[in-house]
């Protein structure tokens, strides 16, 4: 099969969806590979590593779209690409099923295959396509960057000659993959950074990463992330207050904000209001990763950088990626050869476009002339449900009575119990034994007794001298071969002078055992 | 004749042996409870010696000073690491010990009614009171052993019931015999750890069980000494095999069983010879060797019968996987965590004491102690071979024992520390007992040291703990592999601390 990429057409994009060294690694699995010129120049690559690469190069887009039996690009095509794309071809792209609904229609309607990168499944085995989550990498990276190209200060705290400088303040909102990004770079940089998300299951990432988690004093049973294949999905209303006013209370101490909650096909949630910003202290700088979808702050200007009148600046870009094109484009370009990896499991150029498989079922929008959106549930789950964790639940001081009261009442039920029990086997033993035997299972009766009473008060480091202790004076069985040896019988004598010899192997042992044992423990 | 001071010697044994084990609730105390054990055994040896003993107390003296020699050997020579194979091994002493004690009732039995019809009379046979036996012309009586003549005055009711103790003391005493030896096998490496079971499994040792009953039942009914012969085979038997299907973590358990079984032993064989002093010291031992079983299950989760019955239960459901990957560290990067970590928890486990790396631990703890650093150890009530191996081993390396704690003690403290080390133990750290409903190890009470900002563990190799669990807790992404064998590892870290 062929694959080419086109030049992309959206101004401003920088990245390409096919790199030499993907390249390479494609022509490996049997396919030919087909750049159009230029297509990689705004990224770092020249048409002349392609052809190196053994890649052809198409002189004009027309030409490529009528070569490629797969088009790999970056951007959702527009109406002009829309109209090359033509039936048995294999498009692979972002490719929103809900905001570009007409285009996937038309696109089924022709007769092609669409695979849309942003619908490729959570899951482990396709970490390595998400092209997602290597995109957010970018921008969380790129956000903190961006971030402190428009602060005027020092990320990390310094104590110099001219003077002391305090670190930045930096709150993360949303711990996605851009979020931990984000996390990363900045406490790298050396600012204090602080991190929120609605899933506190993050808090334990969150805090691997050197930030501290932003805990809400908050009632209700929160979002369990599994739920939704790791994503933030709506939380209520008084889940939302709560969150914003400890947003609130940290805006006026925050340098730096970094919004990264997205919900996936909805509008942006708006966590950062004006107030907040009214309350920030001139010169923060809040970058808002949510812009495309309208933003977490509502006064950010998608795809651009605006200054409040308090002097907060703030950062709605909307091509974070983009603006590291050659890193962007390496990673989206391994993205798409993983993909086309499990596209060809034979590793012999012809494409098996496998609908039972949970991957390709899942990110395929249109397929043989249908649209295939939504797809049903994978058929391994994202991730393990995290087991509902009861919290112990502080009781008052009456129910703390009233279970004492509980408990102390199945204490006295069981030990009465037991007494009884006990009462009543020994006594049916004493119905038919003799009085010569009762007396001596008296004394066993109290010495078991006397052991269970003795023995619960024996520290649990001192078991093992326990044991041997016990063991040693267990050989008081050398009394009964004591009293035997003497007897007439032959047979007799010499069984009881094995057992004096073994008992008093054991007694000598066991004492001097635990004796060693016990002078080693000290005090420091 | 009857021995007054006898009795009273063995009576103010009986208390020196009850003070003694009261004595080991703490470490001070335990130092001269043992003195009072000694005591009481001295006390108890030479009451009986010199009262009903006297027979052959020439040659009695010497075995005790060859036993005195050879225990002296063993408990001067072993090394702390093999404490649970000797006591393993003593126990099978007093089992056998039991067997042999036994056996001779059973003879004296027999010799004794032979002795009666020589004379005339039935052994056991009623007067016309219906209650006081017939005994024996006086000259003969008097010239009989003190235990011969015990026997002679019994009715056939008592000698009946002297008969159930004496198969109860034989049948205990060889299970505790064969199962003491192979748990030694498998604690001392020489016998295969893992649980084995011959085909036929438990319905085996019920079958071994039953037919101990039938040849009971016929012993009672006089078929003669043959069937306790086949009655003990059969209990040895049972010993083996019982524990044979017990796998090597599960020692603890199987340790103190037999140790509570040696005391029921001694207690029925107490019985048959109307011995006060055996039934209390065996009531005594047996009944501590019960609450520490009972300890061990509780700290495993797990019922007796279901860890006698050997191996863990299947999973209830499919267990979690675990995702992510075990990440290994060297040396170089748990010192740098290490130096600059303030508060420390060390948690040992059977591992340790394989490689002998306590003194290693002992070093790192002492260097780390004198930064400054708060260094503790975290026991497991199961870690180890033996309740309390890990305390013992720790005394021995010189680790103060005010910084050994208990699992219930510490498990709170994971959170605000910053380093926690596993050595060589695996599943009582397994996150999986407490998140994992299906994981067979679900609900067993474990150290939480996942909770601590850092953990390291050292292991020899990628290879699951003795119940074949993956540990997610090697999978956590504060969790670093310190590979290699204990000793080594830790002997490169050290001089890295400085």
């Amino acid at each position: 099969m062929k694959i080419g990429t086109p030049k992309e057409i959206f101004e401003g994009e920088a990245r390409v969806a096919m790199t030499p060294e993907s390249a390479a690694q494609l022509q490996k699995l049997g396919h030919e590979c087909i750049i159009e010129t230029g297509a990689g120049a705004k990224a770092g690559f020249a048409d002349a590593d392609y052809k190196d690469a053994g890649v052809e190069v198409a002189k004009t887009a027309a030409a490529l779209w009528k070569a490629a039996d797969v088009v790999a690009k970056v951007r959702v095509p527009d109406d002009t690409e829309m109209k090359r794309l033509r039936a048995d071809q294999t498009l692979i792209s972002f490719f929103s099923p809900v905001a570009d609904e007409a285009k996937m229609k038309q696109a089924a309607k022709k007769g092609a295959t669409v695979i849309a990168m942003e619908m490729i499944p959570r899951i482990s085995r396709a970490q390595k396509m998400d092209a997602l989550s290597s995109m957010a990498n970018i921008a969380g990276y790129r956000a903190v960057i961006e971030a402190g190209n428009n602060f005027g200060r020092f990320f990390t705290g310094q104590i110099t000659a001219a003077g002391k400088v305090p670190p930045a303040k930096v709150l993360v909102v949303g711990a996605g993959v851009a979020g931990l990004a984000a996390i990363g770079t900045s406490t790298s940089l050396g600012a204090i950074t602080l991190a929120f998300d609605v899933r506190p299951e993050v808090a334990e990432q969150v805090e691997s990463m050197g930030a501290e988690f932003v805990y809400l004093d908050f009632e209700e049973e929160q979002q369990d992330g599994s739920a939704s294949g790791g994503y933030a999905s709506v939380s209520s209303p008084e889940f939302r207050e709560a969150q914003l006013a400890k947003f609130r209370e940290l805006a006026p101490d925050v340098d730096i904000v970094i919004t990264t909650a997205l919900i996936p096909n909805r509008e942006a949630p708006e966590l950062w209001t004006e107030d907040m910003v009214a309350s920030m202290k001139p010169g923060s700088v809040i970058v808002d990763l949510a812009a495309e979808k309208g933003g977490n702050c509502k006064l950010t200007v998608a795809d651009e950088k605006i200054v409040t009148d308090n002097g907060v600046t703030i950062i709605g870009y909307t091509d974070f990626p983009s603006r590291m094109g050659t890193q962007a484009s390496s990673l989206y370009a391994t993205n798409i050869r993983h993909l086309m990896t499990d596209l060809t499991p034979e590793k012999d150029g012809v494409i098996d476009h496998n609908m039972e498989d949970d991957v390709i079922r899942g990110a395929t929008i249109a397929h043989a002339k249908e649209v295939t959106f939504p797809p049903p549930p994978p058929k391994v789950a994202a991730i393990a449900a995290a087991p509902k964790k009861e919290a112990p639940k502080e009781l008052t001081a009456e129910e703390k009575r009233a279970k004492e009261l509980a408990e102390f009442k199945t204490q006295t039920r069981n030990q009465v119990g037991l007494l009884a029990v006990g009462g009543a086997l020994v006594l049916a033993v004493g119905l038919v034994a003799p009085a010569s035997f009762m007396q001596h299972f008296i004394v066993f009766i109290l010495s078991v007794f006397i052991g269970f009473q003795v023995i619960w008060g024996v520290a649990h480091s001192l078991h093992t001298p326990l044991m041997a202790v016990t063991n040693a004076i267990s050989s008081i069985i050398i009394l009964g071969a004591l009293i035997q040896i003497g007897s007439s019988s032959m047979l007799i004598t010499l069984l009881a002078a094995l057992a004096v010899f073994m008992a008093s192997i054991n007694i000598f042992g066991g004492f001097l055992v635990t004796r060693r044992m016990l002078a080693m423990f000290q005090k420091s | 004749m009857e021995y007054g001071f006898t009795i009273a010697a063995y009576a103010v044994a009986a208390v020196l042996f009850i003070l003694s084990l009261g004595g080991l609730s703490g470490q001070e105390s335990a130092k001269r409870a043992v003195w009072y054990g000694i005591a009481g055994m001295a006390i108890a040896v030479l009451a009986t010696l010199i009262g009903p003993g006297w027979g052959l107390s020439g040659v009695s003296i010497i075995l005790i000073g060859l036993g005195a020699a050879v225990g002296y050997q063993l408990a001067t020579k072993v090394q702390m690491t093999q404490m649970p194979e000797l006591v393993a091994i003593m126990h099978s002493l007093v089992g056998l010990a039991a067997v042999f004690v036994g056996f001779n009732a059973d003879i004296m039995i027999n010799n004794m009614s032979a002795l009666f019809v020589e004379n005339g009379g039935v052994l056991g046979a009623v007067a016309a009171d219906g209650y006081t036996a017939v005994g024996l012309p006086k000259d003969i009586y008097e010239g009989l052993s003190s235990f011969g003549q015990l026997i002679a005055k019994k009715t056939s009711v008592e000698i009946n019931i002297l008969r159930i103790e004496l198969v109860l003391g034989i049948w205990i005493g060889a299970v505790t015999f064969t199962g003491s030896v192979i748990a030694y096998g498998k604690l001392a490496g020489k016998v295969d750890t893992s649980a084995n079971k011959l085909p036929g499994g438990h319905l085996l040792n019920a079958g071994a069980a039953v037919l101990s009953l039938l040849f009971t039942i016929m012993y009672l009914s006089g078929a003669g000494s043959w069937t306790l012969v086949l009655l003990t085979l059969l209990a040895l038997f049972i010993g083996y095999h019982l524990i044979m299907g017990i796998g090597g973590a599960d020692m603890p358990v199987v340790v103190s069983m037999l140790n509570s079984y040696s005391g029921w032993a001694a207690a029925a064989i107490g019985f048959s010879l109307g011995n006060d002093l055996l039934i209390v010291v065996g009531a005594l031992v047996g009944s501590s060797g019960a609450i520490l079983s009972y300890i061990m299950c509780k700290a495993m989760n797990r019922s007796f019968v279901s860890v006698i019955l050997g191996g863990f239960g299947g999973p209830a459901g499919e267990q979690m996987a675990v995702e992510g990957e075990q990440i290994a560290i060297e040396a170089d990067g748990v010192a740098t965590a290490l130096n600059e970590a303030e508060s420390v928890i060390i948690i040992p486990g059977y591992g340790m004491a394989v490689a002998q790396a306590q003194q290693a631990v002992s070093e790192l703890v002492k260097k780390l102690r004198a930064k400054g650093k708060n260094v503790r150890f975290a026991i497991h009530p199961v870690a180890g071979r033996l309740p309390g191996h890990m305390n013992v081993l720790l005394a021995e390396a010189k680790v103060p024992y005010d910084i050994v704690m208990e699992m219930d003690e510490i498990n709170e403290d994971f959170p605000e520390t910053d380093v926690a080390i596993v050595i060589g133990s695996n599943d009582i750290v397994n996150p999986a007992a407490q998140d994992d409903p299906n994981s067979p190890i679900a609900g067993m009470p474990v150290l939480e040291c996942w909770k601590a900002k850092q953990v390291f563990v050292s292991k020899r190799g990628q290879g699951t703990g003795y119940s074949g669990i993956e540990n997610p807790l090697f999978f956590k992404e504060n969790t670093r592999m310190f590979y290699g064998d204990a000793k080594a590892s830790l002997d490169k870290l050290l001089p890295m601390i400085d």
